[in-house]
């Protein structure tokens, strides 16, 4: 059973957000890297770079698929995870942890209300199986 | 990520099979076999070995430096390449073909491959000399009896396929359907003008599409709408009409019988649909196994076509190509093929034979290839049309489609076939009865390359999960038919009683399942020299 | 039919076997009004020898096949070594599949490692690809990877790249939003002109030339790196006659940053035009961005080495319409035909060869030169192919050449360009011989005095 922390908020895209002041640390889900299997690559934006919410920020690839990653909010790109560069495999095991792909200044820090809590992202990954 | 997570299927490759400690296995093997490890053939190189012999130079050796400037010479005497003997190079190559399977060996059932029989006698006509050694810049008065083979080629498929114009010219068929979809975006450009063209820049695409049908789409500056499949595994008609309703349709790109061997009856209300909404039909020719002789993709109302000479048409696949994609289309889109066109001499001054290339085609798209396609293909495509003649090629296609049915019955007691639709040349089944136990669609295939067989085409068509897709062919006889279905409800029951035997699988190989994630993870593509010349043969690149 | 393993009788058994009337029955999904009843015009199947025969008597009719050959511009007749076709005849090479299956598909994959290991050797780069269809599509792949790297429109390719190539990259990039623009070639030594490139900007993707270029000249390859890397562009060579690299500087030496190659000269059959095989080779760090399949090193559970297609993620089976291609069949046999012929040739051989037509090459020039009326128009130095300027249309003279003195002497470059109405392009290899050479030379001599 995928691990669903309670202190993150999740969109439906199966990425997380961990809110740090007005900096949201971004990643993938346990449910989102059980399906894709080995991530062999992450290809991450440069700090600097502006997205929309739900704007594509990156992809993550196993050796038999890739995925887009979209932002959850809307913001400025302020550091990414080189490590996962040499590491990717992070993503597998700790994706709530040393797995995170990038941190946003937020444009507007009340979007993280709208996503899901731990209980309804559950809640709609067991609908979508 | 959600879109594209609901198609990934889990087993698909990405995941660690659970570490065995205890492989079974009943064949003892001496691990020090010359032919199972053999090593790269730099491992082979010693300085001095030759394999090869030239005559002397006959003409004064002016010095290098004088005729080409010392800059642009080469200073690092091929470093690295290897130097070896003819005796090493047969040997090397002799012994890791061992490790190859192939048609020669046995069935090949993959789904959407055709890998029928590679004739000895096509081999023979390609290197007749008077073919193999004419350079494709010959003049053309000198080089007839080779326009003429394109020439009687392009008759055949055209009648085949029921479409009058035609290009040889595509190298494989990825490369006939971008081919196919330039002409499309070229049709409608001439037809409606640069800016209403403009408006018109989706293709349709089924579910159920094979990779490269997108990926072309997108080379002509097109994107791409997914269109659904209905229970029963046709195209959904109804979700067709409410994309074409948008009135940005450009094409449709289909296959037909479709991926899952299927034939789509409705392929003329299919055809009128979009030829409606404006749009045109391209289909992708690579089932075109199920069809030859009985149904022609023209009469179906299709636009454009791609065919696989080495699917179909016999030619080797060759461990990887090459191929050749001739494309075909209706008379409307004549004009917009690849030029030259080879045609036949009109004029009363000419031999009754001659054949020209044919340049004066202003709306052509232009060139796909340098000189005019993957020639010696189209001679084996030629040698097999007419060693089977009228009969045999009727034949042919009747054979392949029995077969797969015979296949179909043999199987459905043991594996869950997701259509109930009778299939033609192909035939799909999932994983959903063996995976109760912990087995999936990737290691019931592992477990047939024990048994001696290649597996079949897995995880393709994407809307089938765990999909097995399987196509003998006509060149399978009734025993090995028989023998691959005794395999395969072997293989279920194993599935439910002894997983494990899967999950490891294969035993009987020289190597096992391969670690692909740290391969891609850390991607070696290359042989390096070692970097002191004590260091050891281990490592990465040598062992 | 003898391919076809089941006899009549048994495909009735068959049949009966699983319930099904008649092998009329079998097609019953297809709508009668789609079912074809005609008779495919093909004529009744014939026997081996008969085949045999009729190719025969076809192949009669193409001359140019039995003539001596001075022929290049983008193919080129070199000496194969008899082991070559032997061992691509086995039937675990040729009748094999794709390498999907690594267990069962070793030997392709080997292969195929070693192919790309000696590309890079030859090339000078880092990493190459399973093979393309041929020279000329490898090019224009080249140019949609510098936009996909760069994300730059415009790319600049020399006029002086072979004519072919460069109507295969138009249509290649005429929906990519992709402009293509030339690049002169200067008319006294035949080499592009560097200061051609003056209009590259920072919005230049790449600049394209060949190397010897279709008039057969050697490229200041360096000189032309080092501008485009001055305005941030990619430096694209493409190379017609894979041979030169036995005695060029290699690209990669020069500062290109993809290389791209028609392999043909490697051991395969001239075979009017195809199955060819182009060779793609870049640096690392544009590993995810080639297109093509990869094989890389992988190792199983007991710690075997052996090899696997990898890095699929940038394919069209995976990512489908992003994907950096839509190739997927490629020229698997003709790589291993070109790898074989490497590792028979070897580090000595293919030196030798090269070398043997630079100097038949200019051996040929030299004389060719002192026939009254004829001359080299470009000064820039050639490997083995060069363009001579007679002293009437040279279409005429050359067809006159092979129909009195049985030699095909070179390309009349009026078929390319009609401003160039007296020059041919002859092309020298080690398989000619001084002999054949001087015939050449005394027919022109003969037809023109």
């Amino acid at each position: 059973m995928a691990n669903v922390p309670d202190n993150l908020h999740y969109s439906k895209d199966h990425e997380w957000v961990r809110v740090e002041g007005d900096t949201a640390v971004i990643g993938i889900t346990d449910h989102a890297q059980e399906q894709l299997g080995d991530v062999v690559y992450v290809e991450l934006p440069k700090t600097g770079d502006e997205f929309a919410a739900n704007d594509s920020f990156g992809s993550v690839e196993s050796v038999k698929a890739v995925s887009e990653i979209f932002t959850p909010v809307a913001g400025k790109v302020s550091e990414t995870n080189a490590t996962l560069n040499d590491e990717p495999e992070k993503v597998n095991n700790d994706p709530y942890g040393a797995g995170w792909m990038i941190k946003m200044k937020m444009t507007n820090p009340g979007e993280v209300d709208s996503l899901l809590t731990a209980a309804e992202y559950e809640d709609f990954t067991k609908a979508e199986e | 990520m959600r879109a594209l997570l609901a198609l990934i299927d889990r087993h698909a490759g990405g995941q660690r099979p659970p570490l065995d400690e205890s492989m079974s296995s009943n064949i003892t093997k001496v691990t020090t076999h010359l032919s199972p490890n053999e090593r790269l053939i730099f491992d082979r190189s010693q300085t001095g070995r030759r394999g090869y012999s030239l005559p002397p130079l006959d003409v004064d050796e002016a010095s290098l430096d004088e005729i080409i400037p010392a800059e642009f010479q080469r200073d690092d005497d091929l470093a690295g390449m290897p130097e070896v003997t003819e005796v090493d190079v047969v040997r090397h190559f002799t012994r890791i073909s061992t490790w190859n399977y192939s048609i020669d060996q046995g069935m090949y059932p993959l789904g959407s491959c055709t890998m029928k029989y590679n004739s000895r006698l096509n081999e023979k006509v390609a290197r007749i000399a008077n073919f193999a050694n004419l350079h494709p810049l010959a003049a053309e008065a000198e080089s007839q009896g080779a326009l003429q083979v394109i020439y009687e080629l392009q008759q055949h498929l055209a009648e085949i396929t029921g479409l009058p114009g035609i290009s040889l010219q595509p190298a494989a068929g990825a490369h006939g359907e971008m081919t196919g979809i330039m002409i499309i975006r070229a049709f409608i450009d001439a037809r409606d003008g640069k800016e209403a063209s403009a408006q018109r820049r989706t293709m349709l695409i089924p579910d159920s599409a094979h990779g490269t049908n997108p990926a072309s789409a997108h080379l002509s500056g097109f994107t791409v709408k997914t269109i659904r499949s209905t229970p029963e595994g046709l195209t959904d008609l109804d979700h067709l009409r409410e994309l074409c309703a948008h009135g940005d349709v450009a094409g449709l790109m289909l296959t037909n019988p479709n991926t899952l061997g299927l034939f789509e009856k409705n392929i003329r209300e299919i055809c009128r649909i979009v030829h409606e909404a404006g749009g045109l039909v391209y289909m992708d020719g690579a089932n075109m196994n199920a069809l030859v002789g009985i149904a022609r993709p023209g009469d179906m109302g299709v636009d454009v076509i791609h065919l696989n000479l080495h699917k179909t048409f016999s030619t080797p696949h060759g461990g990887g190509g090459p191929g050749s994609g001739p494309c075909c289309c209706s008379k409307e889109l004549e004009p917009f093929l690849p030029v030259p066109r080879i045609v036949r001499s009109l004029s009363r001054d000419d031999e009754p034979r001659a054949f020209k290339l044919d340049y004066d085609y202003p709306q052509s798209i232009g060139r796909v290839k340098a000189f005019l396609g993957n020639y010696g293909m189209m001679l084996r495509a030629l040698a097999y049309i007419l060693t089977h003649g009228y009969d045999g090629l009727l034949e042919a296609t009747q054979a392949a489609v029995l077969n797969a049915r015979y296949i179909a019955h043999g199987l459905q007691s043991d594996y869950e076939k997701p259509f109930a639709g009778d299939p033609m040349h192909e035939v799909v089944f999932t994983d959903k009865r063996q995976s109760r136990k912990g087995a999936h669609t990737l290691d019931i295939a592992k477990r047939l390359i024990d048994y001696g067989f290649h597996p079949m085409t897995i995880y393709f068509p994407l809307i089938v999960s765990g999909a097995m897709l399987i196509e003998p062919t006509e060149s399978v006889g009734r025993q090995e038919l028989d023998q691959f279905i005794d395999a395969m409800r072997s293989i279920a029951k194993e599935a439910l009683n002894d997983p494990e035997l899967l999950l490891n699988a294969p035993h009987t190989t020289r190597i096992g399942r391969l670690d692909e994630a740290a391969a891609a993870r850390k991607p070696v593509l290359r042989w390096q020299p070692p970097a002191e010349p004590h260091a050891a043969a281990t490592g990465s690149s040598g062992a | 039919m003898r391919y076809i393993p089941n006899s009549p009788e048994e495909r009735a058994e068959m049949l009966e076997q699983i319930g099904v009337a008649s092998t009329e029955k079998l097609f019953e999904s297809i709508p009668e009004n789609l079912r074809w009843r005609g008779h495919l015009n093909v004529p009744a199947a014939m026997s081996e020898l008969e085949l045999l025969q009729r190719f025969e008597e076809m192949g009669a009719g193409n001359r140019a096949a039995q003539r001596t050959c001075f022929l290049g511009g983008g193919a080129y007749s070199h000496y194969t070594p008899t082991i070559v076709d032997h061992l691509i005849s086995r039937s675990e090479f040729f009748t094999a599949y794709t390498p999907y299956q690594p267990e069962i598909s070793q030997g392709t994959l080997q292969a195929i490692f070693e192919f790309q290991t000696l590309v890079c050797q030859l090339t000078g780069m880092d990493i190459a690809n399973a093979s393309m269809y041929d020279g000329s599509t490898a090019m224009a792949e080249a140019v949609l990877m510098a936009e996909r790297v760069t994300r730059r429109r415009k790319v600049i390719v020399s006029s002086a790249v072979h004519p072919q190539y460069l109507e295969v990259a138009h249509t290649y990039v005429q929906h990519a939003g992709i402009d293509l623009q030339r690049a002169d070639f200067d008319p006294a030594t035949g080499q592009t002109l560097l200061s051609a490139f003056d209009a590259l900007d920072d919005q230049t993707a790449a600049i394209v030339i060949q190397s010897p270029n279709f008039f057969g000249c050697v490229e200041d390859v360096k000189a032309l790196a080092d501008k485009a890397h001055a305005a941030g562009a990619l430096l694209v060579v493409t190379v017609t006659e894979a041979m030169s690299f036995g005695l060029l500087k290699s690209p990669g030496a020069c500062g290109a940053d993809i290389v791209v190659a028609e392999g043909q000269s490697f051991g395969v059959p001239l075979s009017f035009g195809g199955p060819y095989v182009g060779l793609f080779a870049t640096r690392d760090k544009y590993a995810r961005q080639i297109p093509g399949r990869l094989v890389g090193e992988a190792f199983d559970k007991q710690g075997r080495r052996g090899f696997v297609l990898t890095l699929a993620t940038r394919e069209q089976h995976i990512r489908r319409e992003k994907a950096t291609s839509n190739i997927c069949t490629n020229e698997g046999l003709i790589a291993l035909c070109a790898t074989i012929y490497l590792e028979t040739m070897g580090r000595r051989g293919i030196q030798e060869v090269a070398q043997q037509c630079a100097h038949k090459a200019h051996y040929a020039a030299r004389v060719i030169e002192k026939v009254p009326g004829f001359a080299l128009p470009f000064s820039g130095p050639f490997f083995n192919e060069f363009v001579v300027r007679g002293p009437s249309a040279a279409a005429p003279l050359l067809a006159r050449l092979a129909q009195e003195k049985g030699v095909d002497g070179g390309i009349a470059l009026s078929r390319f360009n009609p401003d160039q109405p007296n020059d041919f392009l002859v092309c020298v290899t080690e398989t000619n011989t001084r002999a054949q050479i001087d015939a050449l030379v005394d027919g022109l001599q003969s037809l023109t005095s």
